[in-house]
């Protein structure tokens, strides 16, 4: 899967407080969640955000809490990938598990500016800062990871392994 | 001969049927029990039916607890309530907790003996790490992941490296396990133990009762820990003999097990602790920390609503009058402290004070309600994050200190100790 799209850039520690605030959590809508997203950390993301957008931040994304709203809410507003120089796990096991595309790349998130036009091969782990031509290759995934990843996420490997057929 | 283990070691190779497991390996383990509350259920519900098969791998093992917005804060939060209560009904759920019988989870599940020693729990909540304390290994999903978990009884985990978190000494008088999860969280950073899992040792460890080892495990995700595990010793045993309602199973780590870290505090070191905004790694002693006025204290949660933390906010505001610019909010964290808060005179000196006493709720530590905050407002609260927008609006603060430091900070009307008010 290919992406192409603006940089949004972030700092260290977001946590999922911020990405989607406790009060839109009485609902699981991705269409209202998504109409949220990272309100509490930048107002007009939601306003600017186009699909295949990509946001790019510092360690430890998507920190604190274990809401798959947060995941669902990025992926809801269109963002393409989530480049970052870590994760925090639960988000990082979520995000895999519901199909959102995230990377490890320390070096593309020092390079790339905001507002760069970005250019991410999820599958080859290809990140490319068009607007400075420079090329960054973000950490591959274990075998078990990819194998998630290429079914779709956590519930359609799981079918496969129990063997469920839509009747 | 198995490989020298850690605890978590040992727990992830026992229920992957393994005789040894490595840092870093991928195994697929079977759970003892799948949680998740009223939140994230509706999500995981909705995973669950996608995957397609009629029945919850085990209606016992499926622990249900509506607790984050019940009683019902709105319309929306009824609905999503009422998922968790028509699929509990459906599926036969045996540990579903209605209101009236809930408690925040994390201390519900331990006080019920629901859970226990080696136990390998998910729980669609961040601090299902809390039963570490126990000698379990627990650790906090999305709701996927619950949804797979309900279908299978099963969860994929990448074996994570152990920590060793090492305090011996004995700690002041004052300082609690609050305080002592601060401290580390001041000292390793929000992702200080990102992908590890901590053991925590020690002496001055051990010399803690339950209550406050349950409030130190519960904060290890603040930490970005996976898990957050105490050795089973007399004070488990104590707590657990009588109490669970399945056999539980003791792991030890191996004397010569590795760690990829290992970190030793003086117990004498440690103060009573504030996290000032916007991060739980923000921390300063209290004696720091007077200058600052508060609008509202917070006592109760996952973190600190046991009857231990009742008792230390107690005895702060007996015979006490909370500050008139301040609202104090006590919330017993289930029914059973509830009630032992009315029987031993507790809820008493509670009201004579002037706090506002709440059934068990989540309420506002994630700021969903019974005590949200304005712009420009501040909170000391005894729960476990403090970041932007946390309580209320995204102008407000959350400092989070002890239980008897935010009853003494309540009743000063800024951030204090309790021999402040002397």
């Amino acid at each position: 899967m290919e992406f192409e799209g603006t940089a949004f850039k972030y700092g260290r520690d977001v946590d999922t407080d911020v990405i989607i605030p406790a009060r839109y959590l009485n609902s699981s809508d991705p269409d209202h969640l998504a109409a949220h997203c990272l309100e509490d950390l930048d107002a007009t993301f939601v306003d600017r955000v186009q699909p295949g957008d990509i946001i790019v931040a510092e360690e430890n994304f998507g920190c604190g809490s274990s809401r798959e709203h947060a995941p669902i809410a990025i992926k809801a507003a269109g963002v393409g990938v989530v480049v970052a120089k870590s994760f925090a796990r639960i988000f990082y096991r979520n995000a895999i598990n519901i199909g959102l595309p995230i990377m490890e790349c320390p070096e593309a998130v020092d390079a790339i500016s905001a507002g760069d036009t970005v250019q991410v091969d999820a599958d080859t782990g290809e990140i490319r800062d068009l607007t400075t031509g420079r090329t960054f290759q973000a950490q591959p995934f274990p075998p078990f990871l990819q194998e998630i990843i290429n079914a779709g996420g956590l519930i359609n490997r799981t079918r496969e392994k129990l063997g469920v057929h839509d009747a | 001969m198995a490989r020298p283990m850690t605890v978590a070691e040992k727990i992830l190779a026992a229920h992957a049927g393994l005789d040894e497991v490595q840092p870093g390996q991928l195994v697929e383990c079977d759970l003892d029990l799948v949680l998740s509350n009223d939140v994230t259920t509706p999500i995981a519900v909705r995973e669950f039916r996608k995957i397609g098969v009629p029945r919850v791998f085990d209606p016992q093992r499926v622990v249900l607890v509506p607790d984050h917005y019940v009683p019902n804060k709105d319309i929306k939060s009824a609905e999503q309530a009422k998922i968790v209560r028509d699929f509990a009904r459906e599926q036969g759920i045996t540990h579903y907790y209605e209101v009236g019988c809930m408690g925040v989870e994390h201390a519900l599940l331990p006080e019920q003996g629901v859970c226990g020693a080696g136990d390998l729990i998910i729980g669609a909540d961040s601090h299902t790490c809390t039963y570490g304390a126990l000698g379990a290994f627990s650790t906090g999903v999305g709701s996927t992941d619950a949804g797979v978990g309900y279908a299978t009884g099963r969860a994929w985990f990448k074996v994570p490296e152990t920590m060793l978190i090492r305090m011996n000494g004995t700690l002041k008088p004052g300082v609690t396990g609050k305080d002592v999860i601060l401290h580390i969280i001041g000292l390793i950073g929000v992702d200080g133990a990102l992908y590890r899992a901590i053991e925590f040792a020690g002496d001055a460890i051990r010399s803690l009762p339950m209550d406050e080892r349950l409030t130190i495990s519960n904060m290890a995700i603040e930490a970005g820990g996976k898990a957050g595990i105490i050795e089973v010793d007399d004070v488990t045993r104590a707590y657990l003999d009588g109490r669970t309602e399945r056999p539980y199973t003791e792991y030890h780590a191996d004397p010569d097990a590795e760690y990829v870290e290992v970190i030793d505090i003086d117990a004498a070191d440690i103060e009573p602790t504030v996290a000032f905004p916007h991060l739980p790694s923000n921390t300063r002693p209290v004696r720091e920390a007077r200058d600052v006025k508060i609008d509202q204290a917070v006592i109760g949660s996952c973190t600190n609503g046991r009857w231990d933390d009742m008792v230390q906010a107690a005895e702060v505001l007996r015979g006490r009058k909370v500050h008139p610019d301040v609202r104090c909010i006590v919330i017993p964290a289930t029914q059973e402290v509830y009630r032992r808060c009315l029987a031993e005179g507790l809820a008493e000196v509670f009201l004579d004070a002037g706090c506002a006493l709440s059934t068990p709720t989540c309420g506002p530590c994630l700021g969903g309600y019974m005590g949200v905050l304005a712009a420009g407002e501040r909170a000391v609260a005894t729960t476990n994050r403090n970041f932007v927008g946390r309580m209320g609006d995204p102008e407000s603060e959350v400092y989070l200190a002890s239980p008897a430091v935010a009853a003494a900070s309540a009743v000063a009307g800024h951030i204090a100790l309790p021999e402040d008010l002397d």
